[in-house]
């Protein structure tokens, strides 16, 4: 081995401190790139990287398995255009009862389930994603599809009342299918017995075609699958569009977040591993004179230091890329929920780039410190440490001369002056500890935003729902269109009747009932759904962006993706045309609606012509306080049953998995972004306590107990914790005002003030403080090691 | 006769796969005694001083100063220890560069818990009898190694110890400033403050030394009174 060589292992294994160092910000750094950097890439076209990943199926085509059989399905896979297929599939739509228990409150609904009987998730087209549990092995075992709307676990059951004998199905696991094909799979040999008596199980094929990138593209593919089918037998098809839509509204909501978080942890990451870097080289400008005196040159000195920061850095890279991996496969599954996508894999050039990039940061960080240490006088590199002089030695002396006045403990008054005495590393720490409040307060903020729209969707929330036995099938839904028919289901009781009953009910504080209707709009693409209210919905939760709710017949109010496709404001009146008749409101309000996110217009039922309002099938009820929910709905239950209505207590209509997992992985990224500048603390003052060794032996020799070293140490972090909380809440704040209304642009929605204003005083001091709790905590480990550490050992440290 | 400042027994200290730095000392000072440990470069001077000042502890044997046990003390006992018992003078001075000379001294006192502005009463009293108190608003770096020595035993004597530890106090300077602190040691003695001080230096040994103690291999060799 070369002099160099040997120099180089030998500082290496002396100067563990720094190596650990090193290593270790090259681990934190590389684990938060990784995330980052996949985050990112996660972020951009997630529903065309899981549609790529599982082969999705560009049309789902149903048919009614009267009309045709398996091989002449089969045979549509050569209609022209298609390059893959798989099917068919028997199909039918169940109307399941969860079994109450530990995840199932009692009288709990849920949607019909359209079933395909399939024996494998894969088969080179929709290549159905297991997200837990198993694929059915037997008949009476089911795989949910994480969309479907229901609470069950795995290992619950689901009764199927409307069949002979009462069958029960088993979830055995759930599964993610991004065309989403199915609510539900079975054997295909299950779908015999849970076939109802007297009707025929349909069918569906997937298709992919060969051009399928646009809205015409696809109803020409539909076109050839239905010429090559027997006429008639295509009930419905789904195209994968659809699914994209719904999914690019998701995905631009989440855009703006994620590529914020993205972008904090890579810069975290640089300024921590260069942070710790330039300090590793920096404490060992001593030895850099002695390598000077004893004849290398400022170029042999330039590479040893350069390679002896690069061995640990490749190290912690290694680690790093390792961990970085462990920790984002979790994460991207929540993204992947957030999306409402499957979680697309890790990048590989992700990890490479990464682990290229820190190495290249850490050896130019190193060389620029070498260079500057190599540049040094011999002399003088000789001297540091051991003399003082130069103007930041005497701004550094002065400070602790001011901090020894302060009517402070000695131990702190010594603490606080230390920054000063390297203030070029005080800045790095300063900006670990900022980027920290930053991110935990944008996540703070987040979190509030989000809690903020899940009030919003929370609008249906009311004490008891009162419905048809059957709610009826959400738009969207897989079942809505194609699959065979459902069993016949009651339909909503006369308004009048309901009323009655509902203000004939002791303990009745308030109602109202909605029914929709899909009419047009002159200008306005496509159909727009109008809700019309019957009863007072003063009392609903929808949240108003500007404006007010509607006070009476021919007001209305929209959210503002109505406003923006039908080019109309607050006061302007609107002409809607329902079945042939046209209907004008004047829009007073707009609301926020994240629901949809369609073309929406809420108003009272008196709005339209006597007779022609849509009858409402949702009744919601506000209970006078003290009034028991439960025995309200069992007696006002009793009331409708003759309507085939039914009383639901503490209902929750709307759910929202997307927010839930939003929650959790904005959690998950603020806990390791504050863990990553808490470590960039850690690796400062870890650096600062080497360089202080000495110090700290002479003031234990003159009596410091251990914890008074505790006190220097910790003391030595207050300021730029208390300054880097006061720069970070701020820039936090920035952050979330700006991501918030980008999200919300994204996602063509607006964010009233009160969306943004989730902060209250005593939740900012906090945050304030969050800075100092980072410091502080970064600083605990390295300042009890340096207390126990032994006299002797720091006397004789260079 | 006085009753003794420093009582070691039977002393060890064995470092792991090392031999023993000290083999069974048995050493003795008694108040007002200024004593000067001599010897050879590993003979065991540094770990008989650094037991002593609480610093490290021994494998076997007791240390007791002023009455303290001290090899049974724990880390915040020895630090008490070393604030009210002892002070220590070093070759390399170990004042810290950031402070002021005033601020050295101050900060002995300080941890000590003497009152801010008693400490810095008492640290000017003893800066001014040290010969240095014009330089007390001066940082260390910019005295001679003679004048930093002062501070050094200036903060040394802050808290009135009943014993001065010092090693190899001449041993970082210039025969001048030498000269200049074996003058103070001796006026030290005069004024009859115990002092244990370890050197290679025979004159600074025989001119402020009432005993000198040789060692050699860990252990006491000699144990001879000087002549006056």
């Amino acid at each position: 081995m070369s002099a160099l060589g040997r120099v180089v292992r030998a500082g290496v294994r002396r100067r563990r401190t720094q190596s650990v160092a090193v290593g270790l910000a090259a681990l934190v750094a590389t684990t938060c790139s990784v995330l980052g950097g996949s985050l990112l890439v996660a972020s951009r076209a997630p529903f065309d990287q899981a549609f790529d990943g599982q082969r999705g199926a560009h049309l789902t085509a149903r048919f009614d398995g009267a009309r045709t059989g398996a091989d002449q399905l089969a045979a549509t896979a050569h209609a022209a255009g298609v390059t893959a297929a798989v099917g068919p599939f028997r199909t039918l739509t169940l109307d399941p009862e969860p079994t109450p228990g530990e995840h199932t409150p009692a009288g709990a609904q849920l949607p019909p389930m359209a079933v395909a009987g399939r024996a494998e998730p894969a088969g080179g087209v929709d290549n159905v994603q297991l997200t837990e549990g198993s694929w059915p092995k037997r008949p009476g075992e089911v795989v949910v599809a994480s969309g479907y709307e229901t609470s069950a676990a795995t290992g619950d059951t689901l009764r199927l009342p409307g069949l002979p004998g009462a069958p029960v199905l088993k979830i055995v696991g759930f599964a993610r299918s991004v065309s989403r094909t199915a609510d539900a799979w079975v054997t295909p040999d299950a779908i015999g017995s849970l076939t109802a008596p007297g009707s025929t199980p349909g069918y569906e094929m997937l298709y992919r075609f060969a051009d399928a990138g646009s809205t015409a593209a696809m109803d020409a593919d539909r076109a050839a699958v239905a010429a090559a089918a027997p006429a008639g037998a295509l009930t419905g098809a789904q195209s994968w569009l659809a699914a994209k839509e719904g999914s690019d509204r998701n995905t631009a909501m989440f855009l703006p977040f994620m590529v914020a978080f993205g972008l904090l942890g890579l810069a975290m990451s640089v300024l921590v591993a260069g942070n710790v870097v330039a300090g590793a080289v920096g404490t060992a400008t001593r030895r850099i004179g002695v390598l000077k005196a004893l004849g290398c040159t400022p170029a042999q000195v330039v590479r040893a230091y350069v390679a002896q920061a690069l061995i640990p850095a490749a190290a912690g890279i290694l680690l790093g890329v390792v961990v970085g991996n462990l920790l984002t496969v979790p994460v991207l599954a929540t993204t992947g929920h957030a999306y409402g996508t499957t979680a697309s894999g890790i990048a590989p050039w992700v990890d490479v780039a990464v682990a290229g990039g820190t190495l290249l940061t850490v050896a130019l960080v190193a060389w620029a410190a070498a260079v500057r240490a190599g540049r040094l006088r011999t002399v003088e590199a000789l001297a540091v440490g051991r003399t003082s002089g130069g103007t930041r030695q005497v701004v550094a002396a002065r400070i602790a001369a001011l901090a020894a006045r302060l009517p402070l403990p000695r131990p702190i008054g010594l603490g606080l002056a230390q920054p000063f005495a390297r203030p070029a590393r005080a800045a790095g720490m300063l900006a670990a500890v900022v980027f920290g409040t930053a991110a935990a307060t944008f996540a703070v903020g987040m979190g509030g935003t989000m809690s903020w729209v899940q009030g919003a969707k929370n609008h249906d929330a009311s004490d008891v729902l009162v419905h048809p036995q059957r709610p009826d099938l959400p738009h969207g839904a897989p079942g809505a269109a194609g699959a065979a028919a459902p069993p016949a289901r009651p339909v909503a009781a006369d308004p009048a009747a309901v009323t009655a009953a509902l203000t004939a009910q002791p303990g009745t504080a308030a109602y109202y009932g909605l029914g929709a209707v899909d009419v047009t709009v002159p200008g306005v693409a496509g159909n727009t759904t109008v809700t019309a209210f019957v009863g007072n919905s003063g009392w609903a939760g929808y949240r108003m962006v500007s404006g007010r709710w509607y006070q009476g017949p021919g007001e209305a109010v929209a959210p503002a993706t109505f406003l923006t496709e039908a080019r109309v404001g607050l006061g302007d009146r609107v002409t809607f045309t329902d079945h042939g008749r046209p209907v004008t409101v004047r829009i007073v309000g707009e609301v926020f609606d994240p629901h949809m996110q369609t073309n929406e217009l809420f108003t009272d039922a008196a709005t339209f012509p006597a007779g022609t309002a849509p009858s409402p099938d949702l009744w919601f009820v506000k209970l006078d306080p003290g009034t028991d929910h439960a025995a309200y709905a069992t007696a006002l239950g009793a009331a409708l049953a003759p309507l085939h209505m039914t009383a639901e207590a503490d209902a929750r209509h709307s759910s929202s998995g997307s927010i839930a997992a939003l929650n959790s992985l904005t959690a998950t990224l603020t806990l390791l972004l504050v863990v990553v500048a808490g470590l960039g603390v850690f690796n400062t003052v870890v650096l600062e306590i080497r360089e202080r060794t000495r110090d700290m032996g002479v003031t234990k020799a003159l009596g410091m107990t251990p914890a008074q070293t505790v006190g220097v140490v910790l003391a030595s972090v207050l300021l730029v914790g208390a300054v880097g909380g006061a720069i970070g809440l701020p820039l936090g704040l920035l952050l979330h005002g700006r991501t918030v209304p980008a999200m919300g642009h994204s996602a063509g929605l607006n964010f009233p003030d009160s969306a943004l204003d989730v902060f209250g005083t005593p939740l900012l001091l906090l945050l304030a403080l969050g800075g100092l709790l980072i410091a502080l905590l970064g600083a605990l480990l390295p300042a009890v090691r340096a207390a126990r550490a032994r006299t002797v050992e720091a006397l004789r440290a260079e | 006769m006085s009753d003794p400042v420093i009582e070691l027994s039977g002393v060890g200290r064995r470092y792991e796969g090392a031999r023993a730095a000290l083999d069974g000392v048995d050493l003795s000072v008694r108040a007002g005694e200024s004593v000067a440990v001599l010897g050879p470069s590993g003979s065991g001077k540094s770990t008989l001083l650094n037991l002593v000042a609480g610093l490290d502890r021994p494998s076997s044997g007791t240390v007791t100063v002023a009455g303290v046990r001290v090899d049974r003390l724990n880390e915040t006992g020895s630090a008490r220890y070393r604030r009210g018992t002892i002070g220590m003078v070093f070759q390399f001075f170990n004042l810290l560069d950031d402070l002021t000379v005033a601020d050295n001294v101050v900060l002995a006192g300080e941890l000590a818990g003497v009152p801010r502005g008693e400490a810095r009463r008492r640290a000017a009293e003893l800066l001014e009898s040290l010969g240095i108190d014009r330089h007390a608003r001066a940082h260390p770096g910019r005295l001679s190694g003679g004048e930093r020595q002062r501070v050094a035993v200036a903060r040394a004597l802050m808290n009135r110890p009943a014993l001065l530890l010092a090693d190899e106090p001449t041993g970082a300077l210039d025969s001048a400033s030498g000269e200049d602190v074996k003058e103070l040691f001796r006026e030290l003695h005069e004024d009859g403050q115990t002092v244990l001080l370890v050197t290679h230096d025979l004159t600074l040994a025989r001119d402020c030394a009432t005993r000198t103690v040789r060692m050699r291999d860990g252990r006491i060799e000699s144990d001879t009174a000087v002549a006056a």
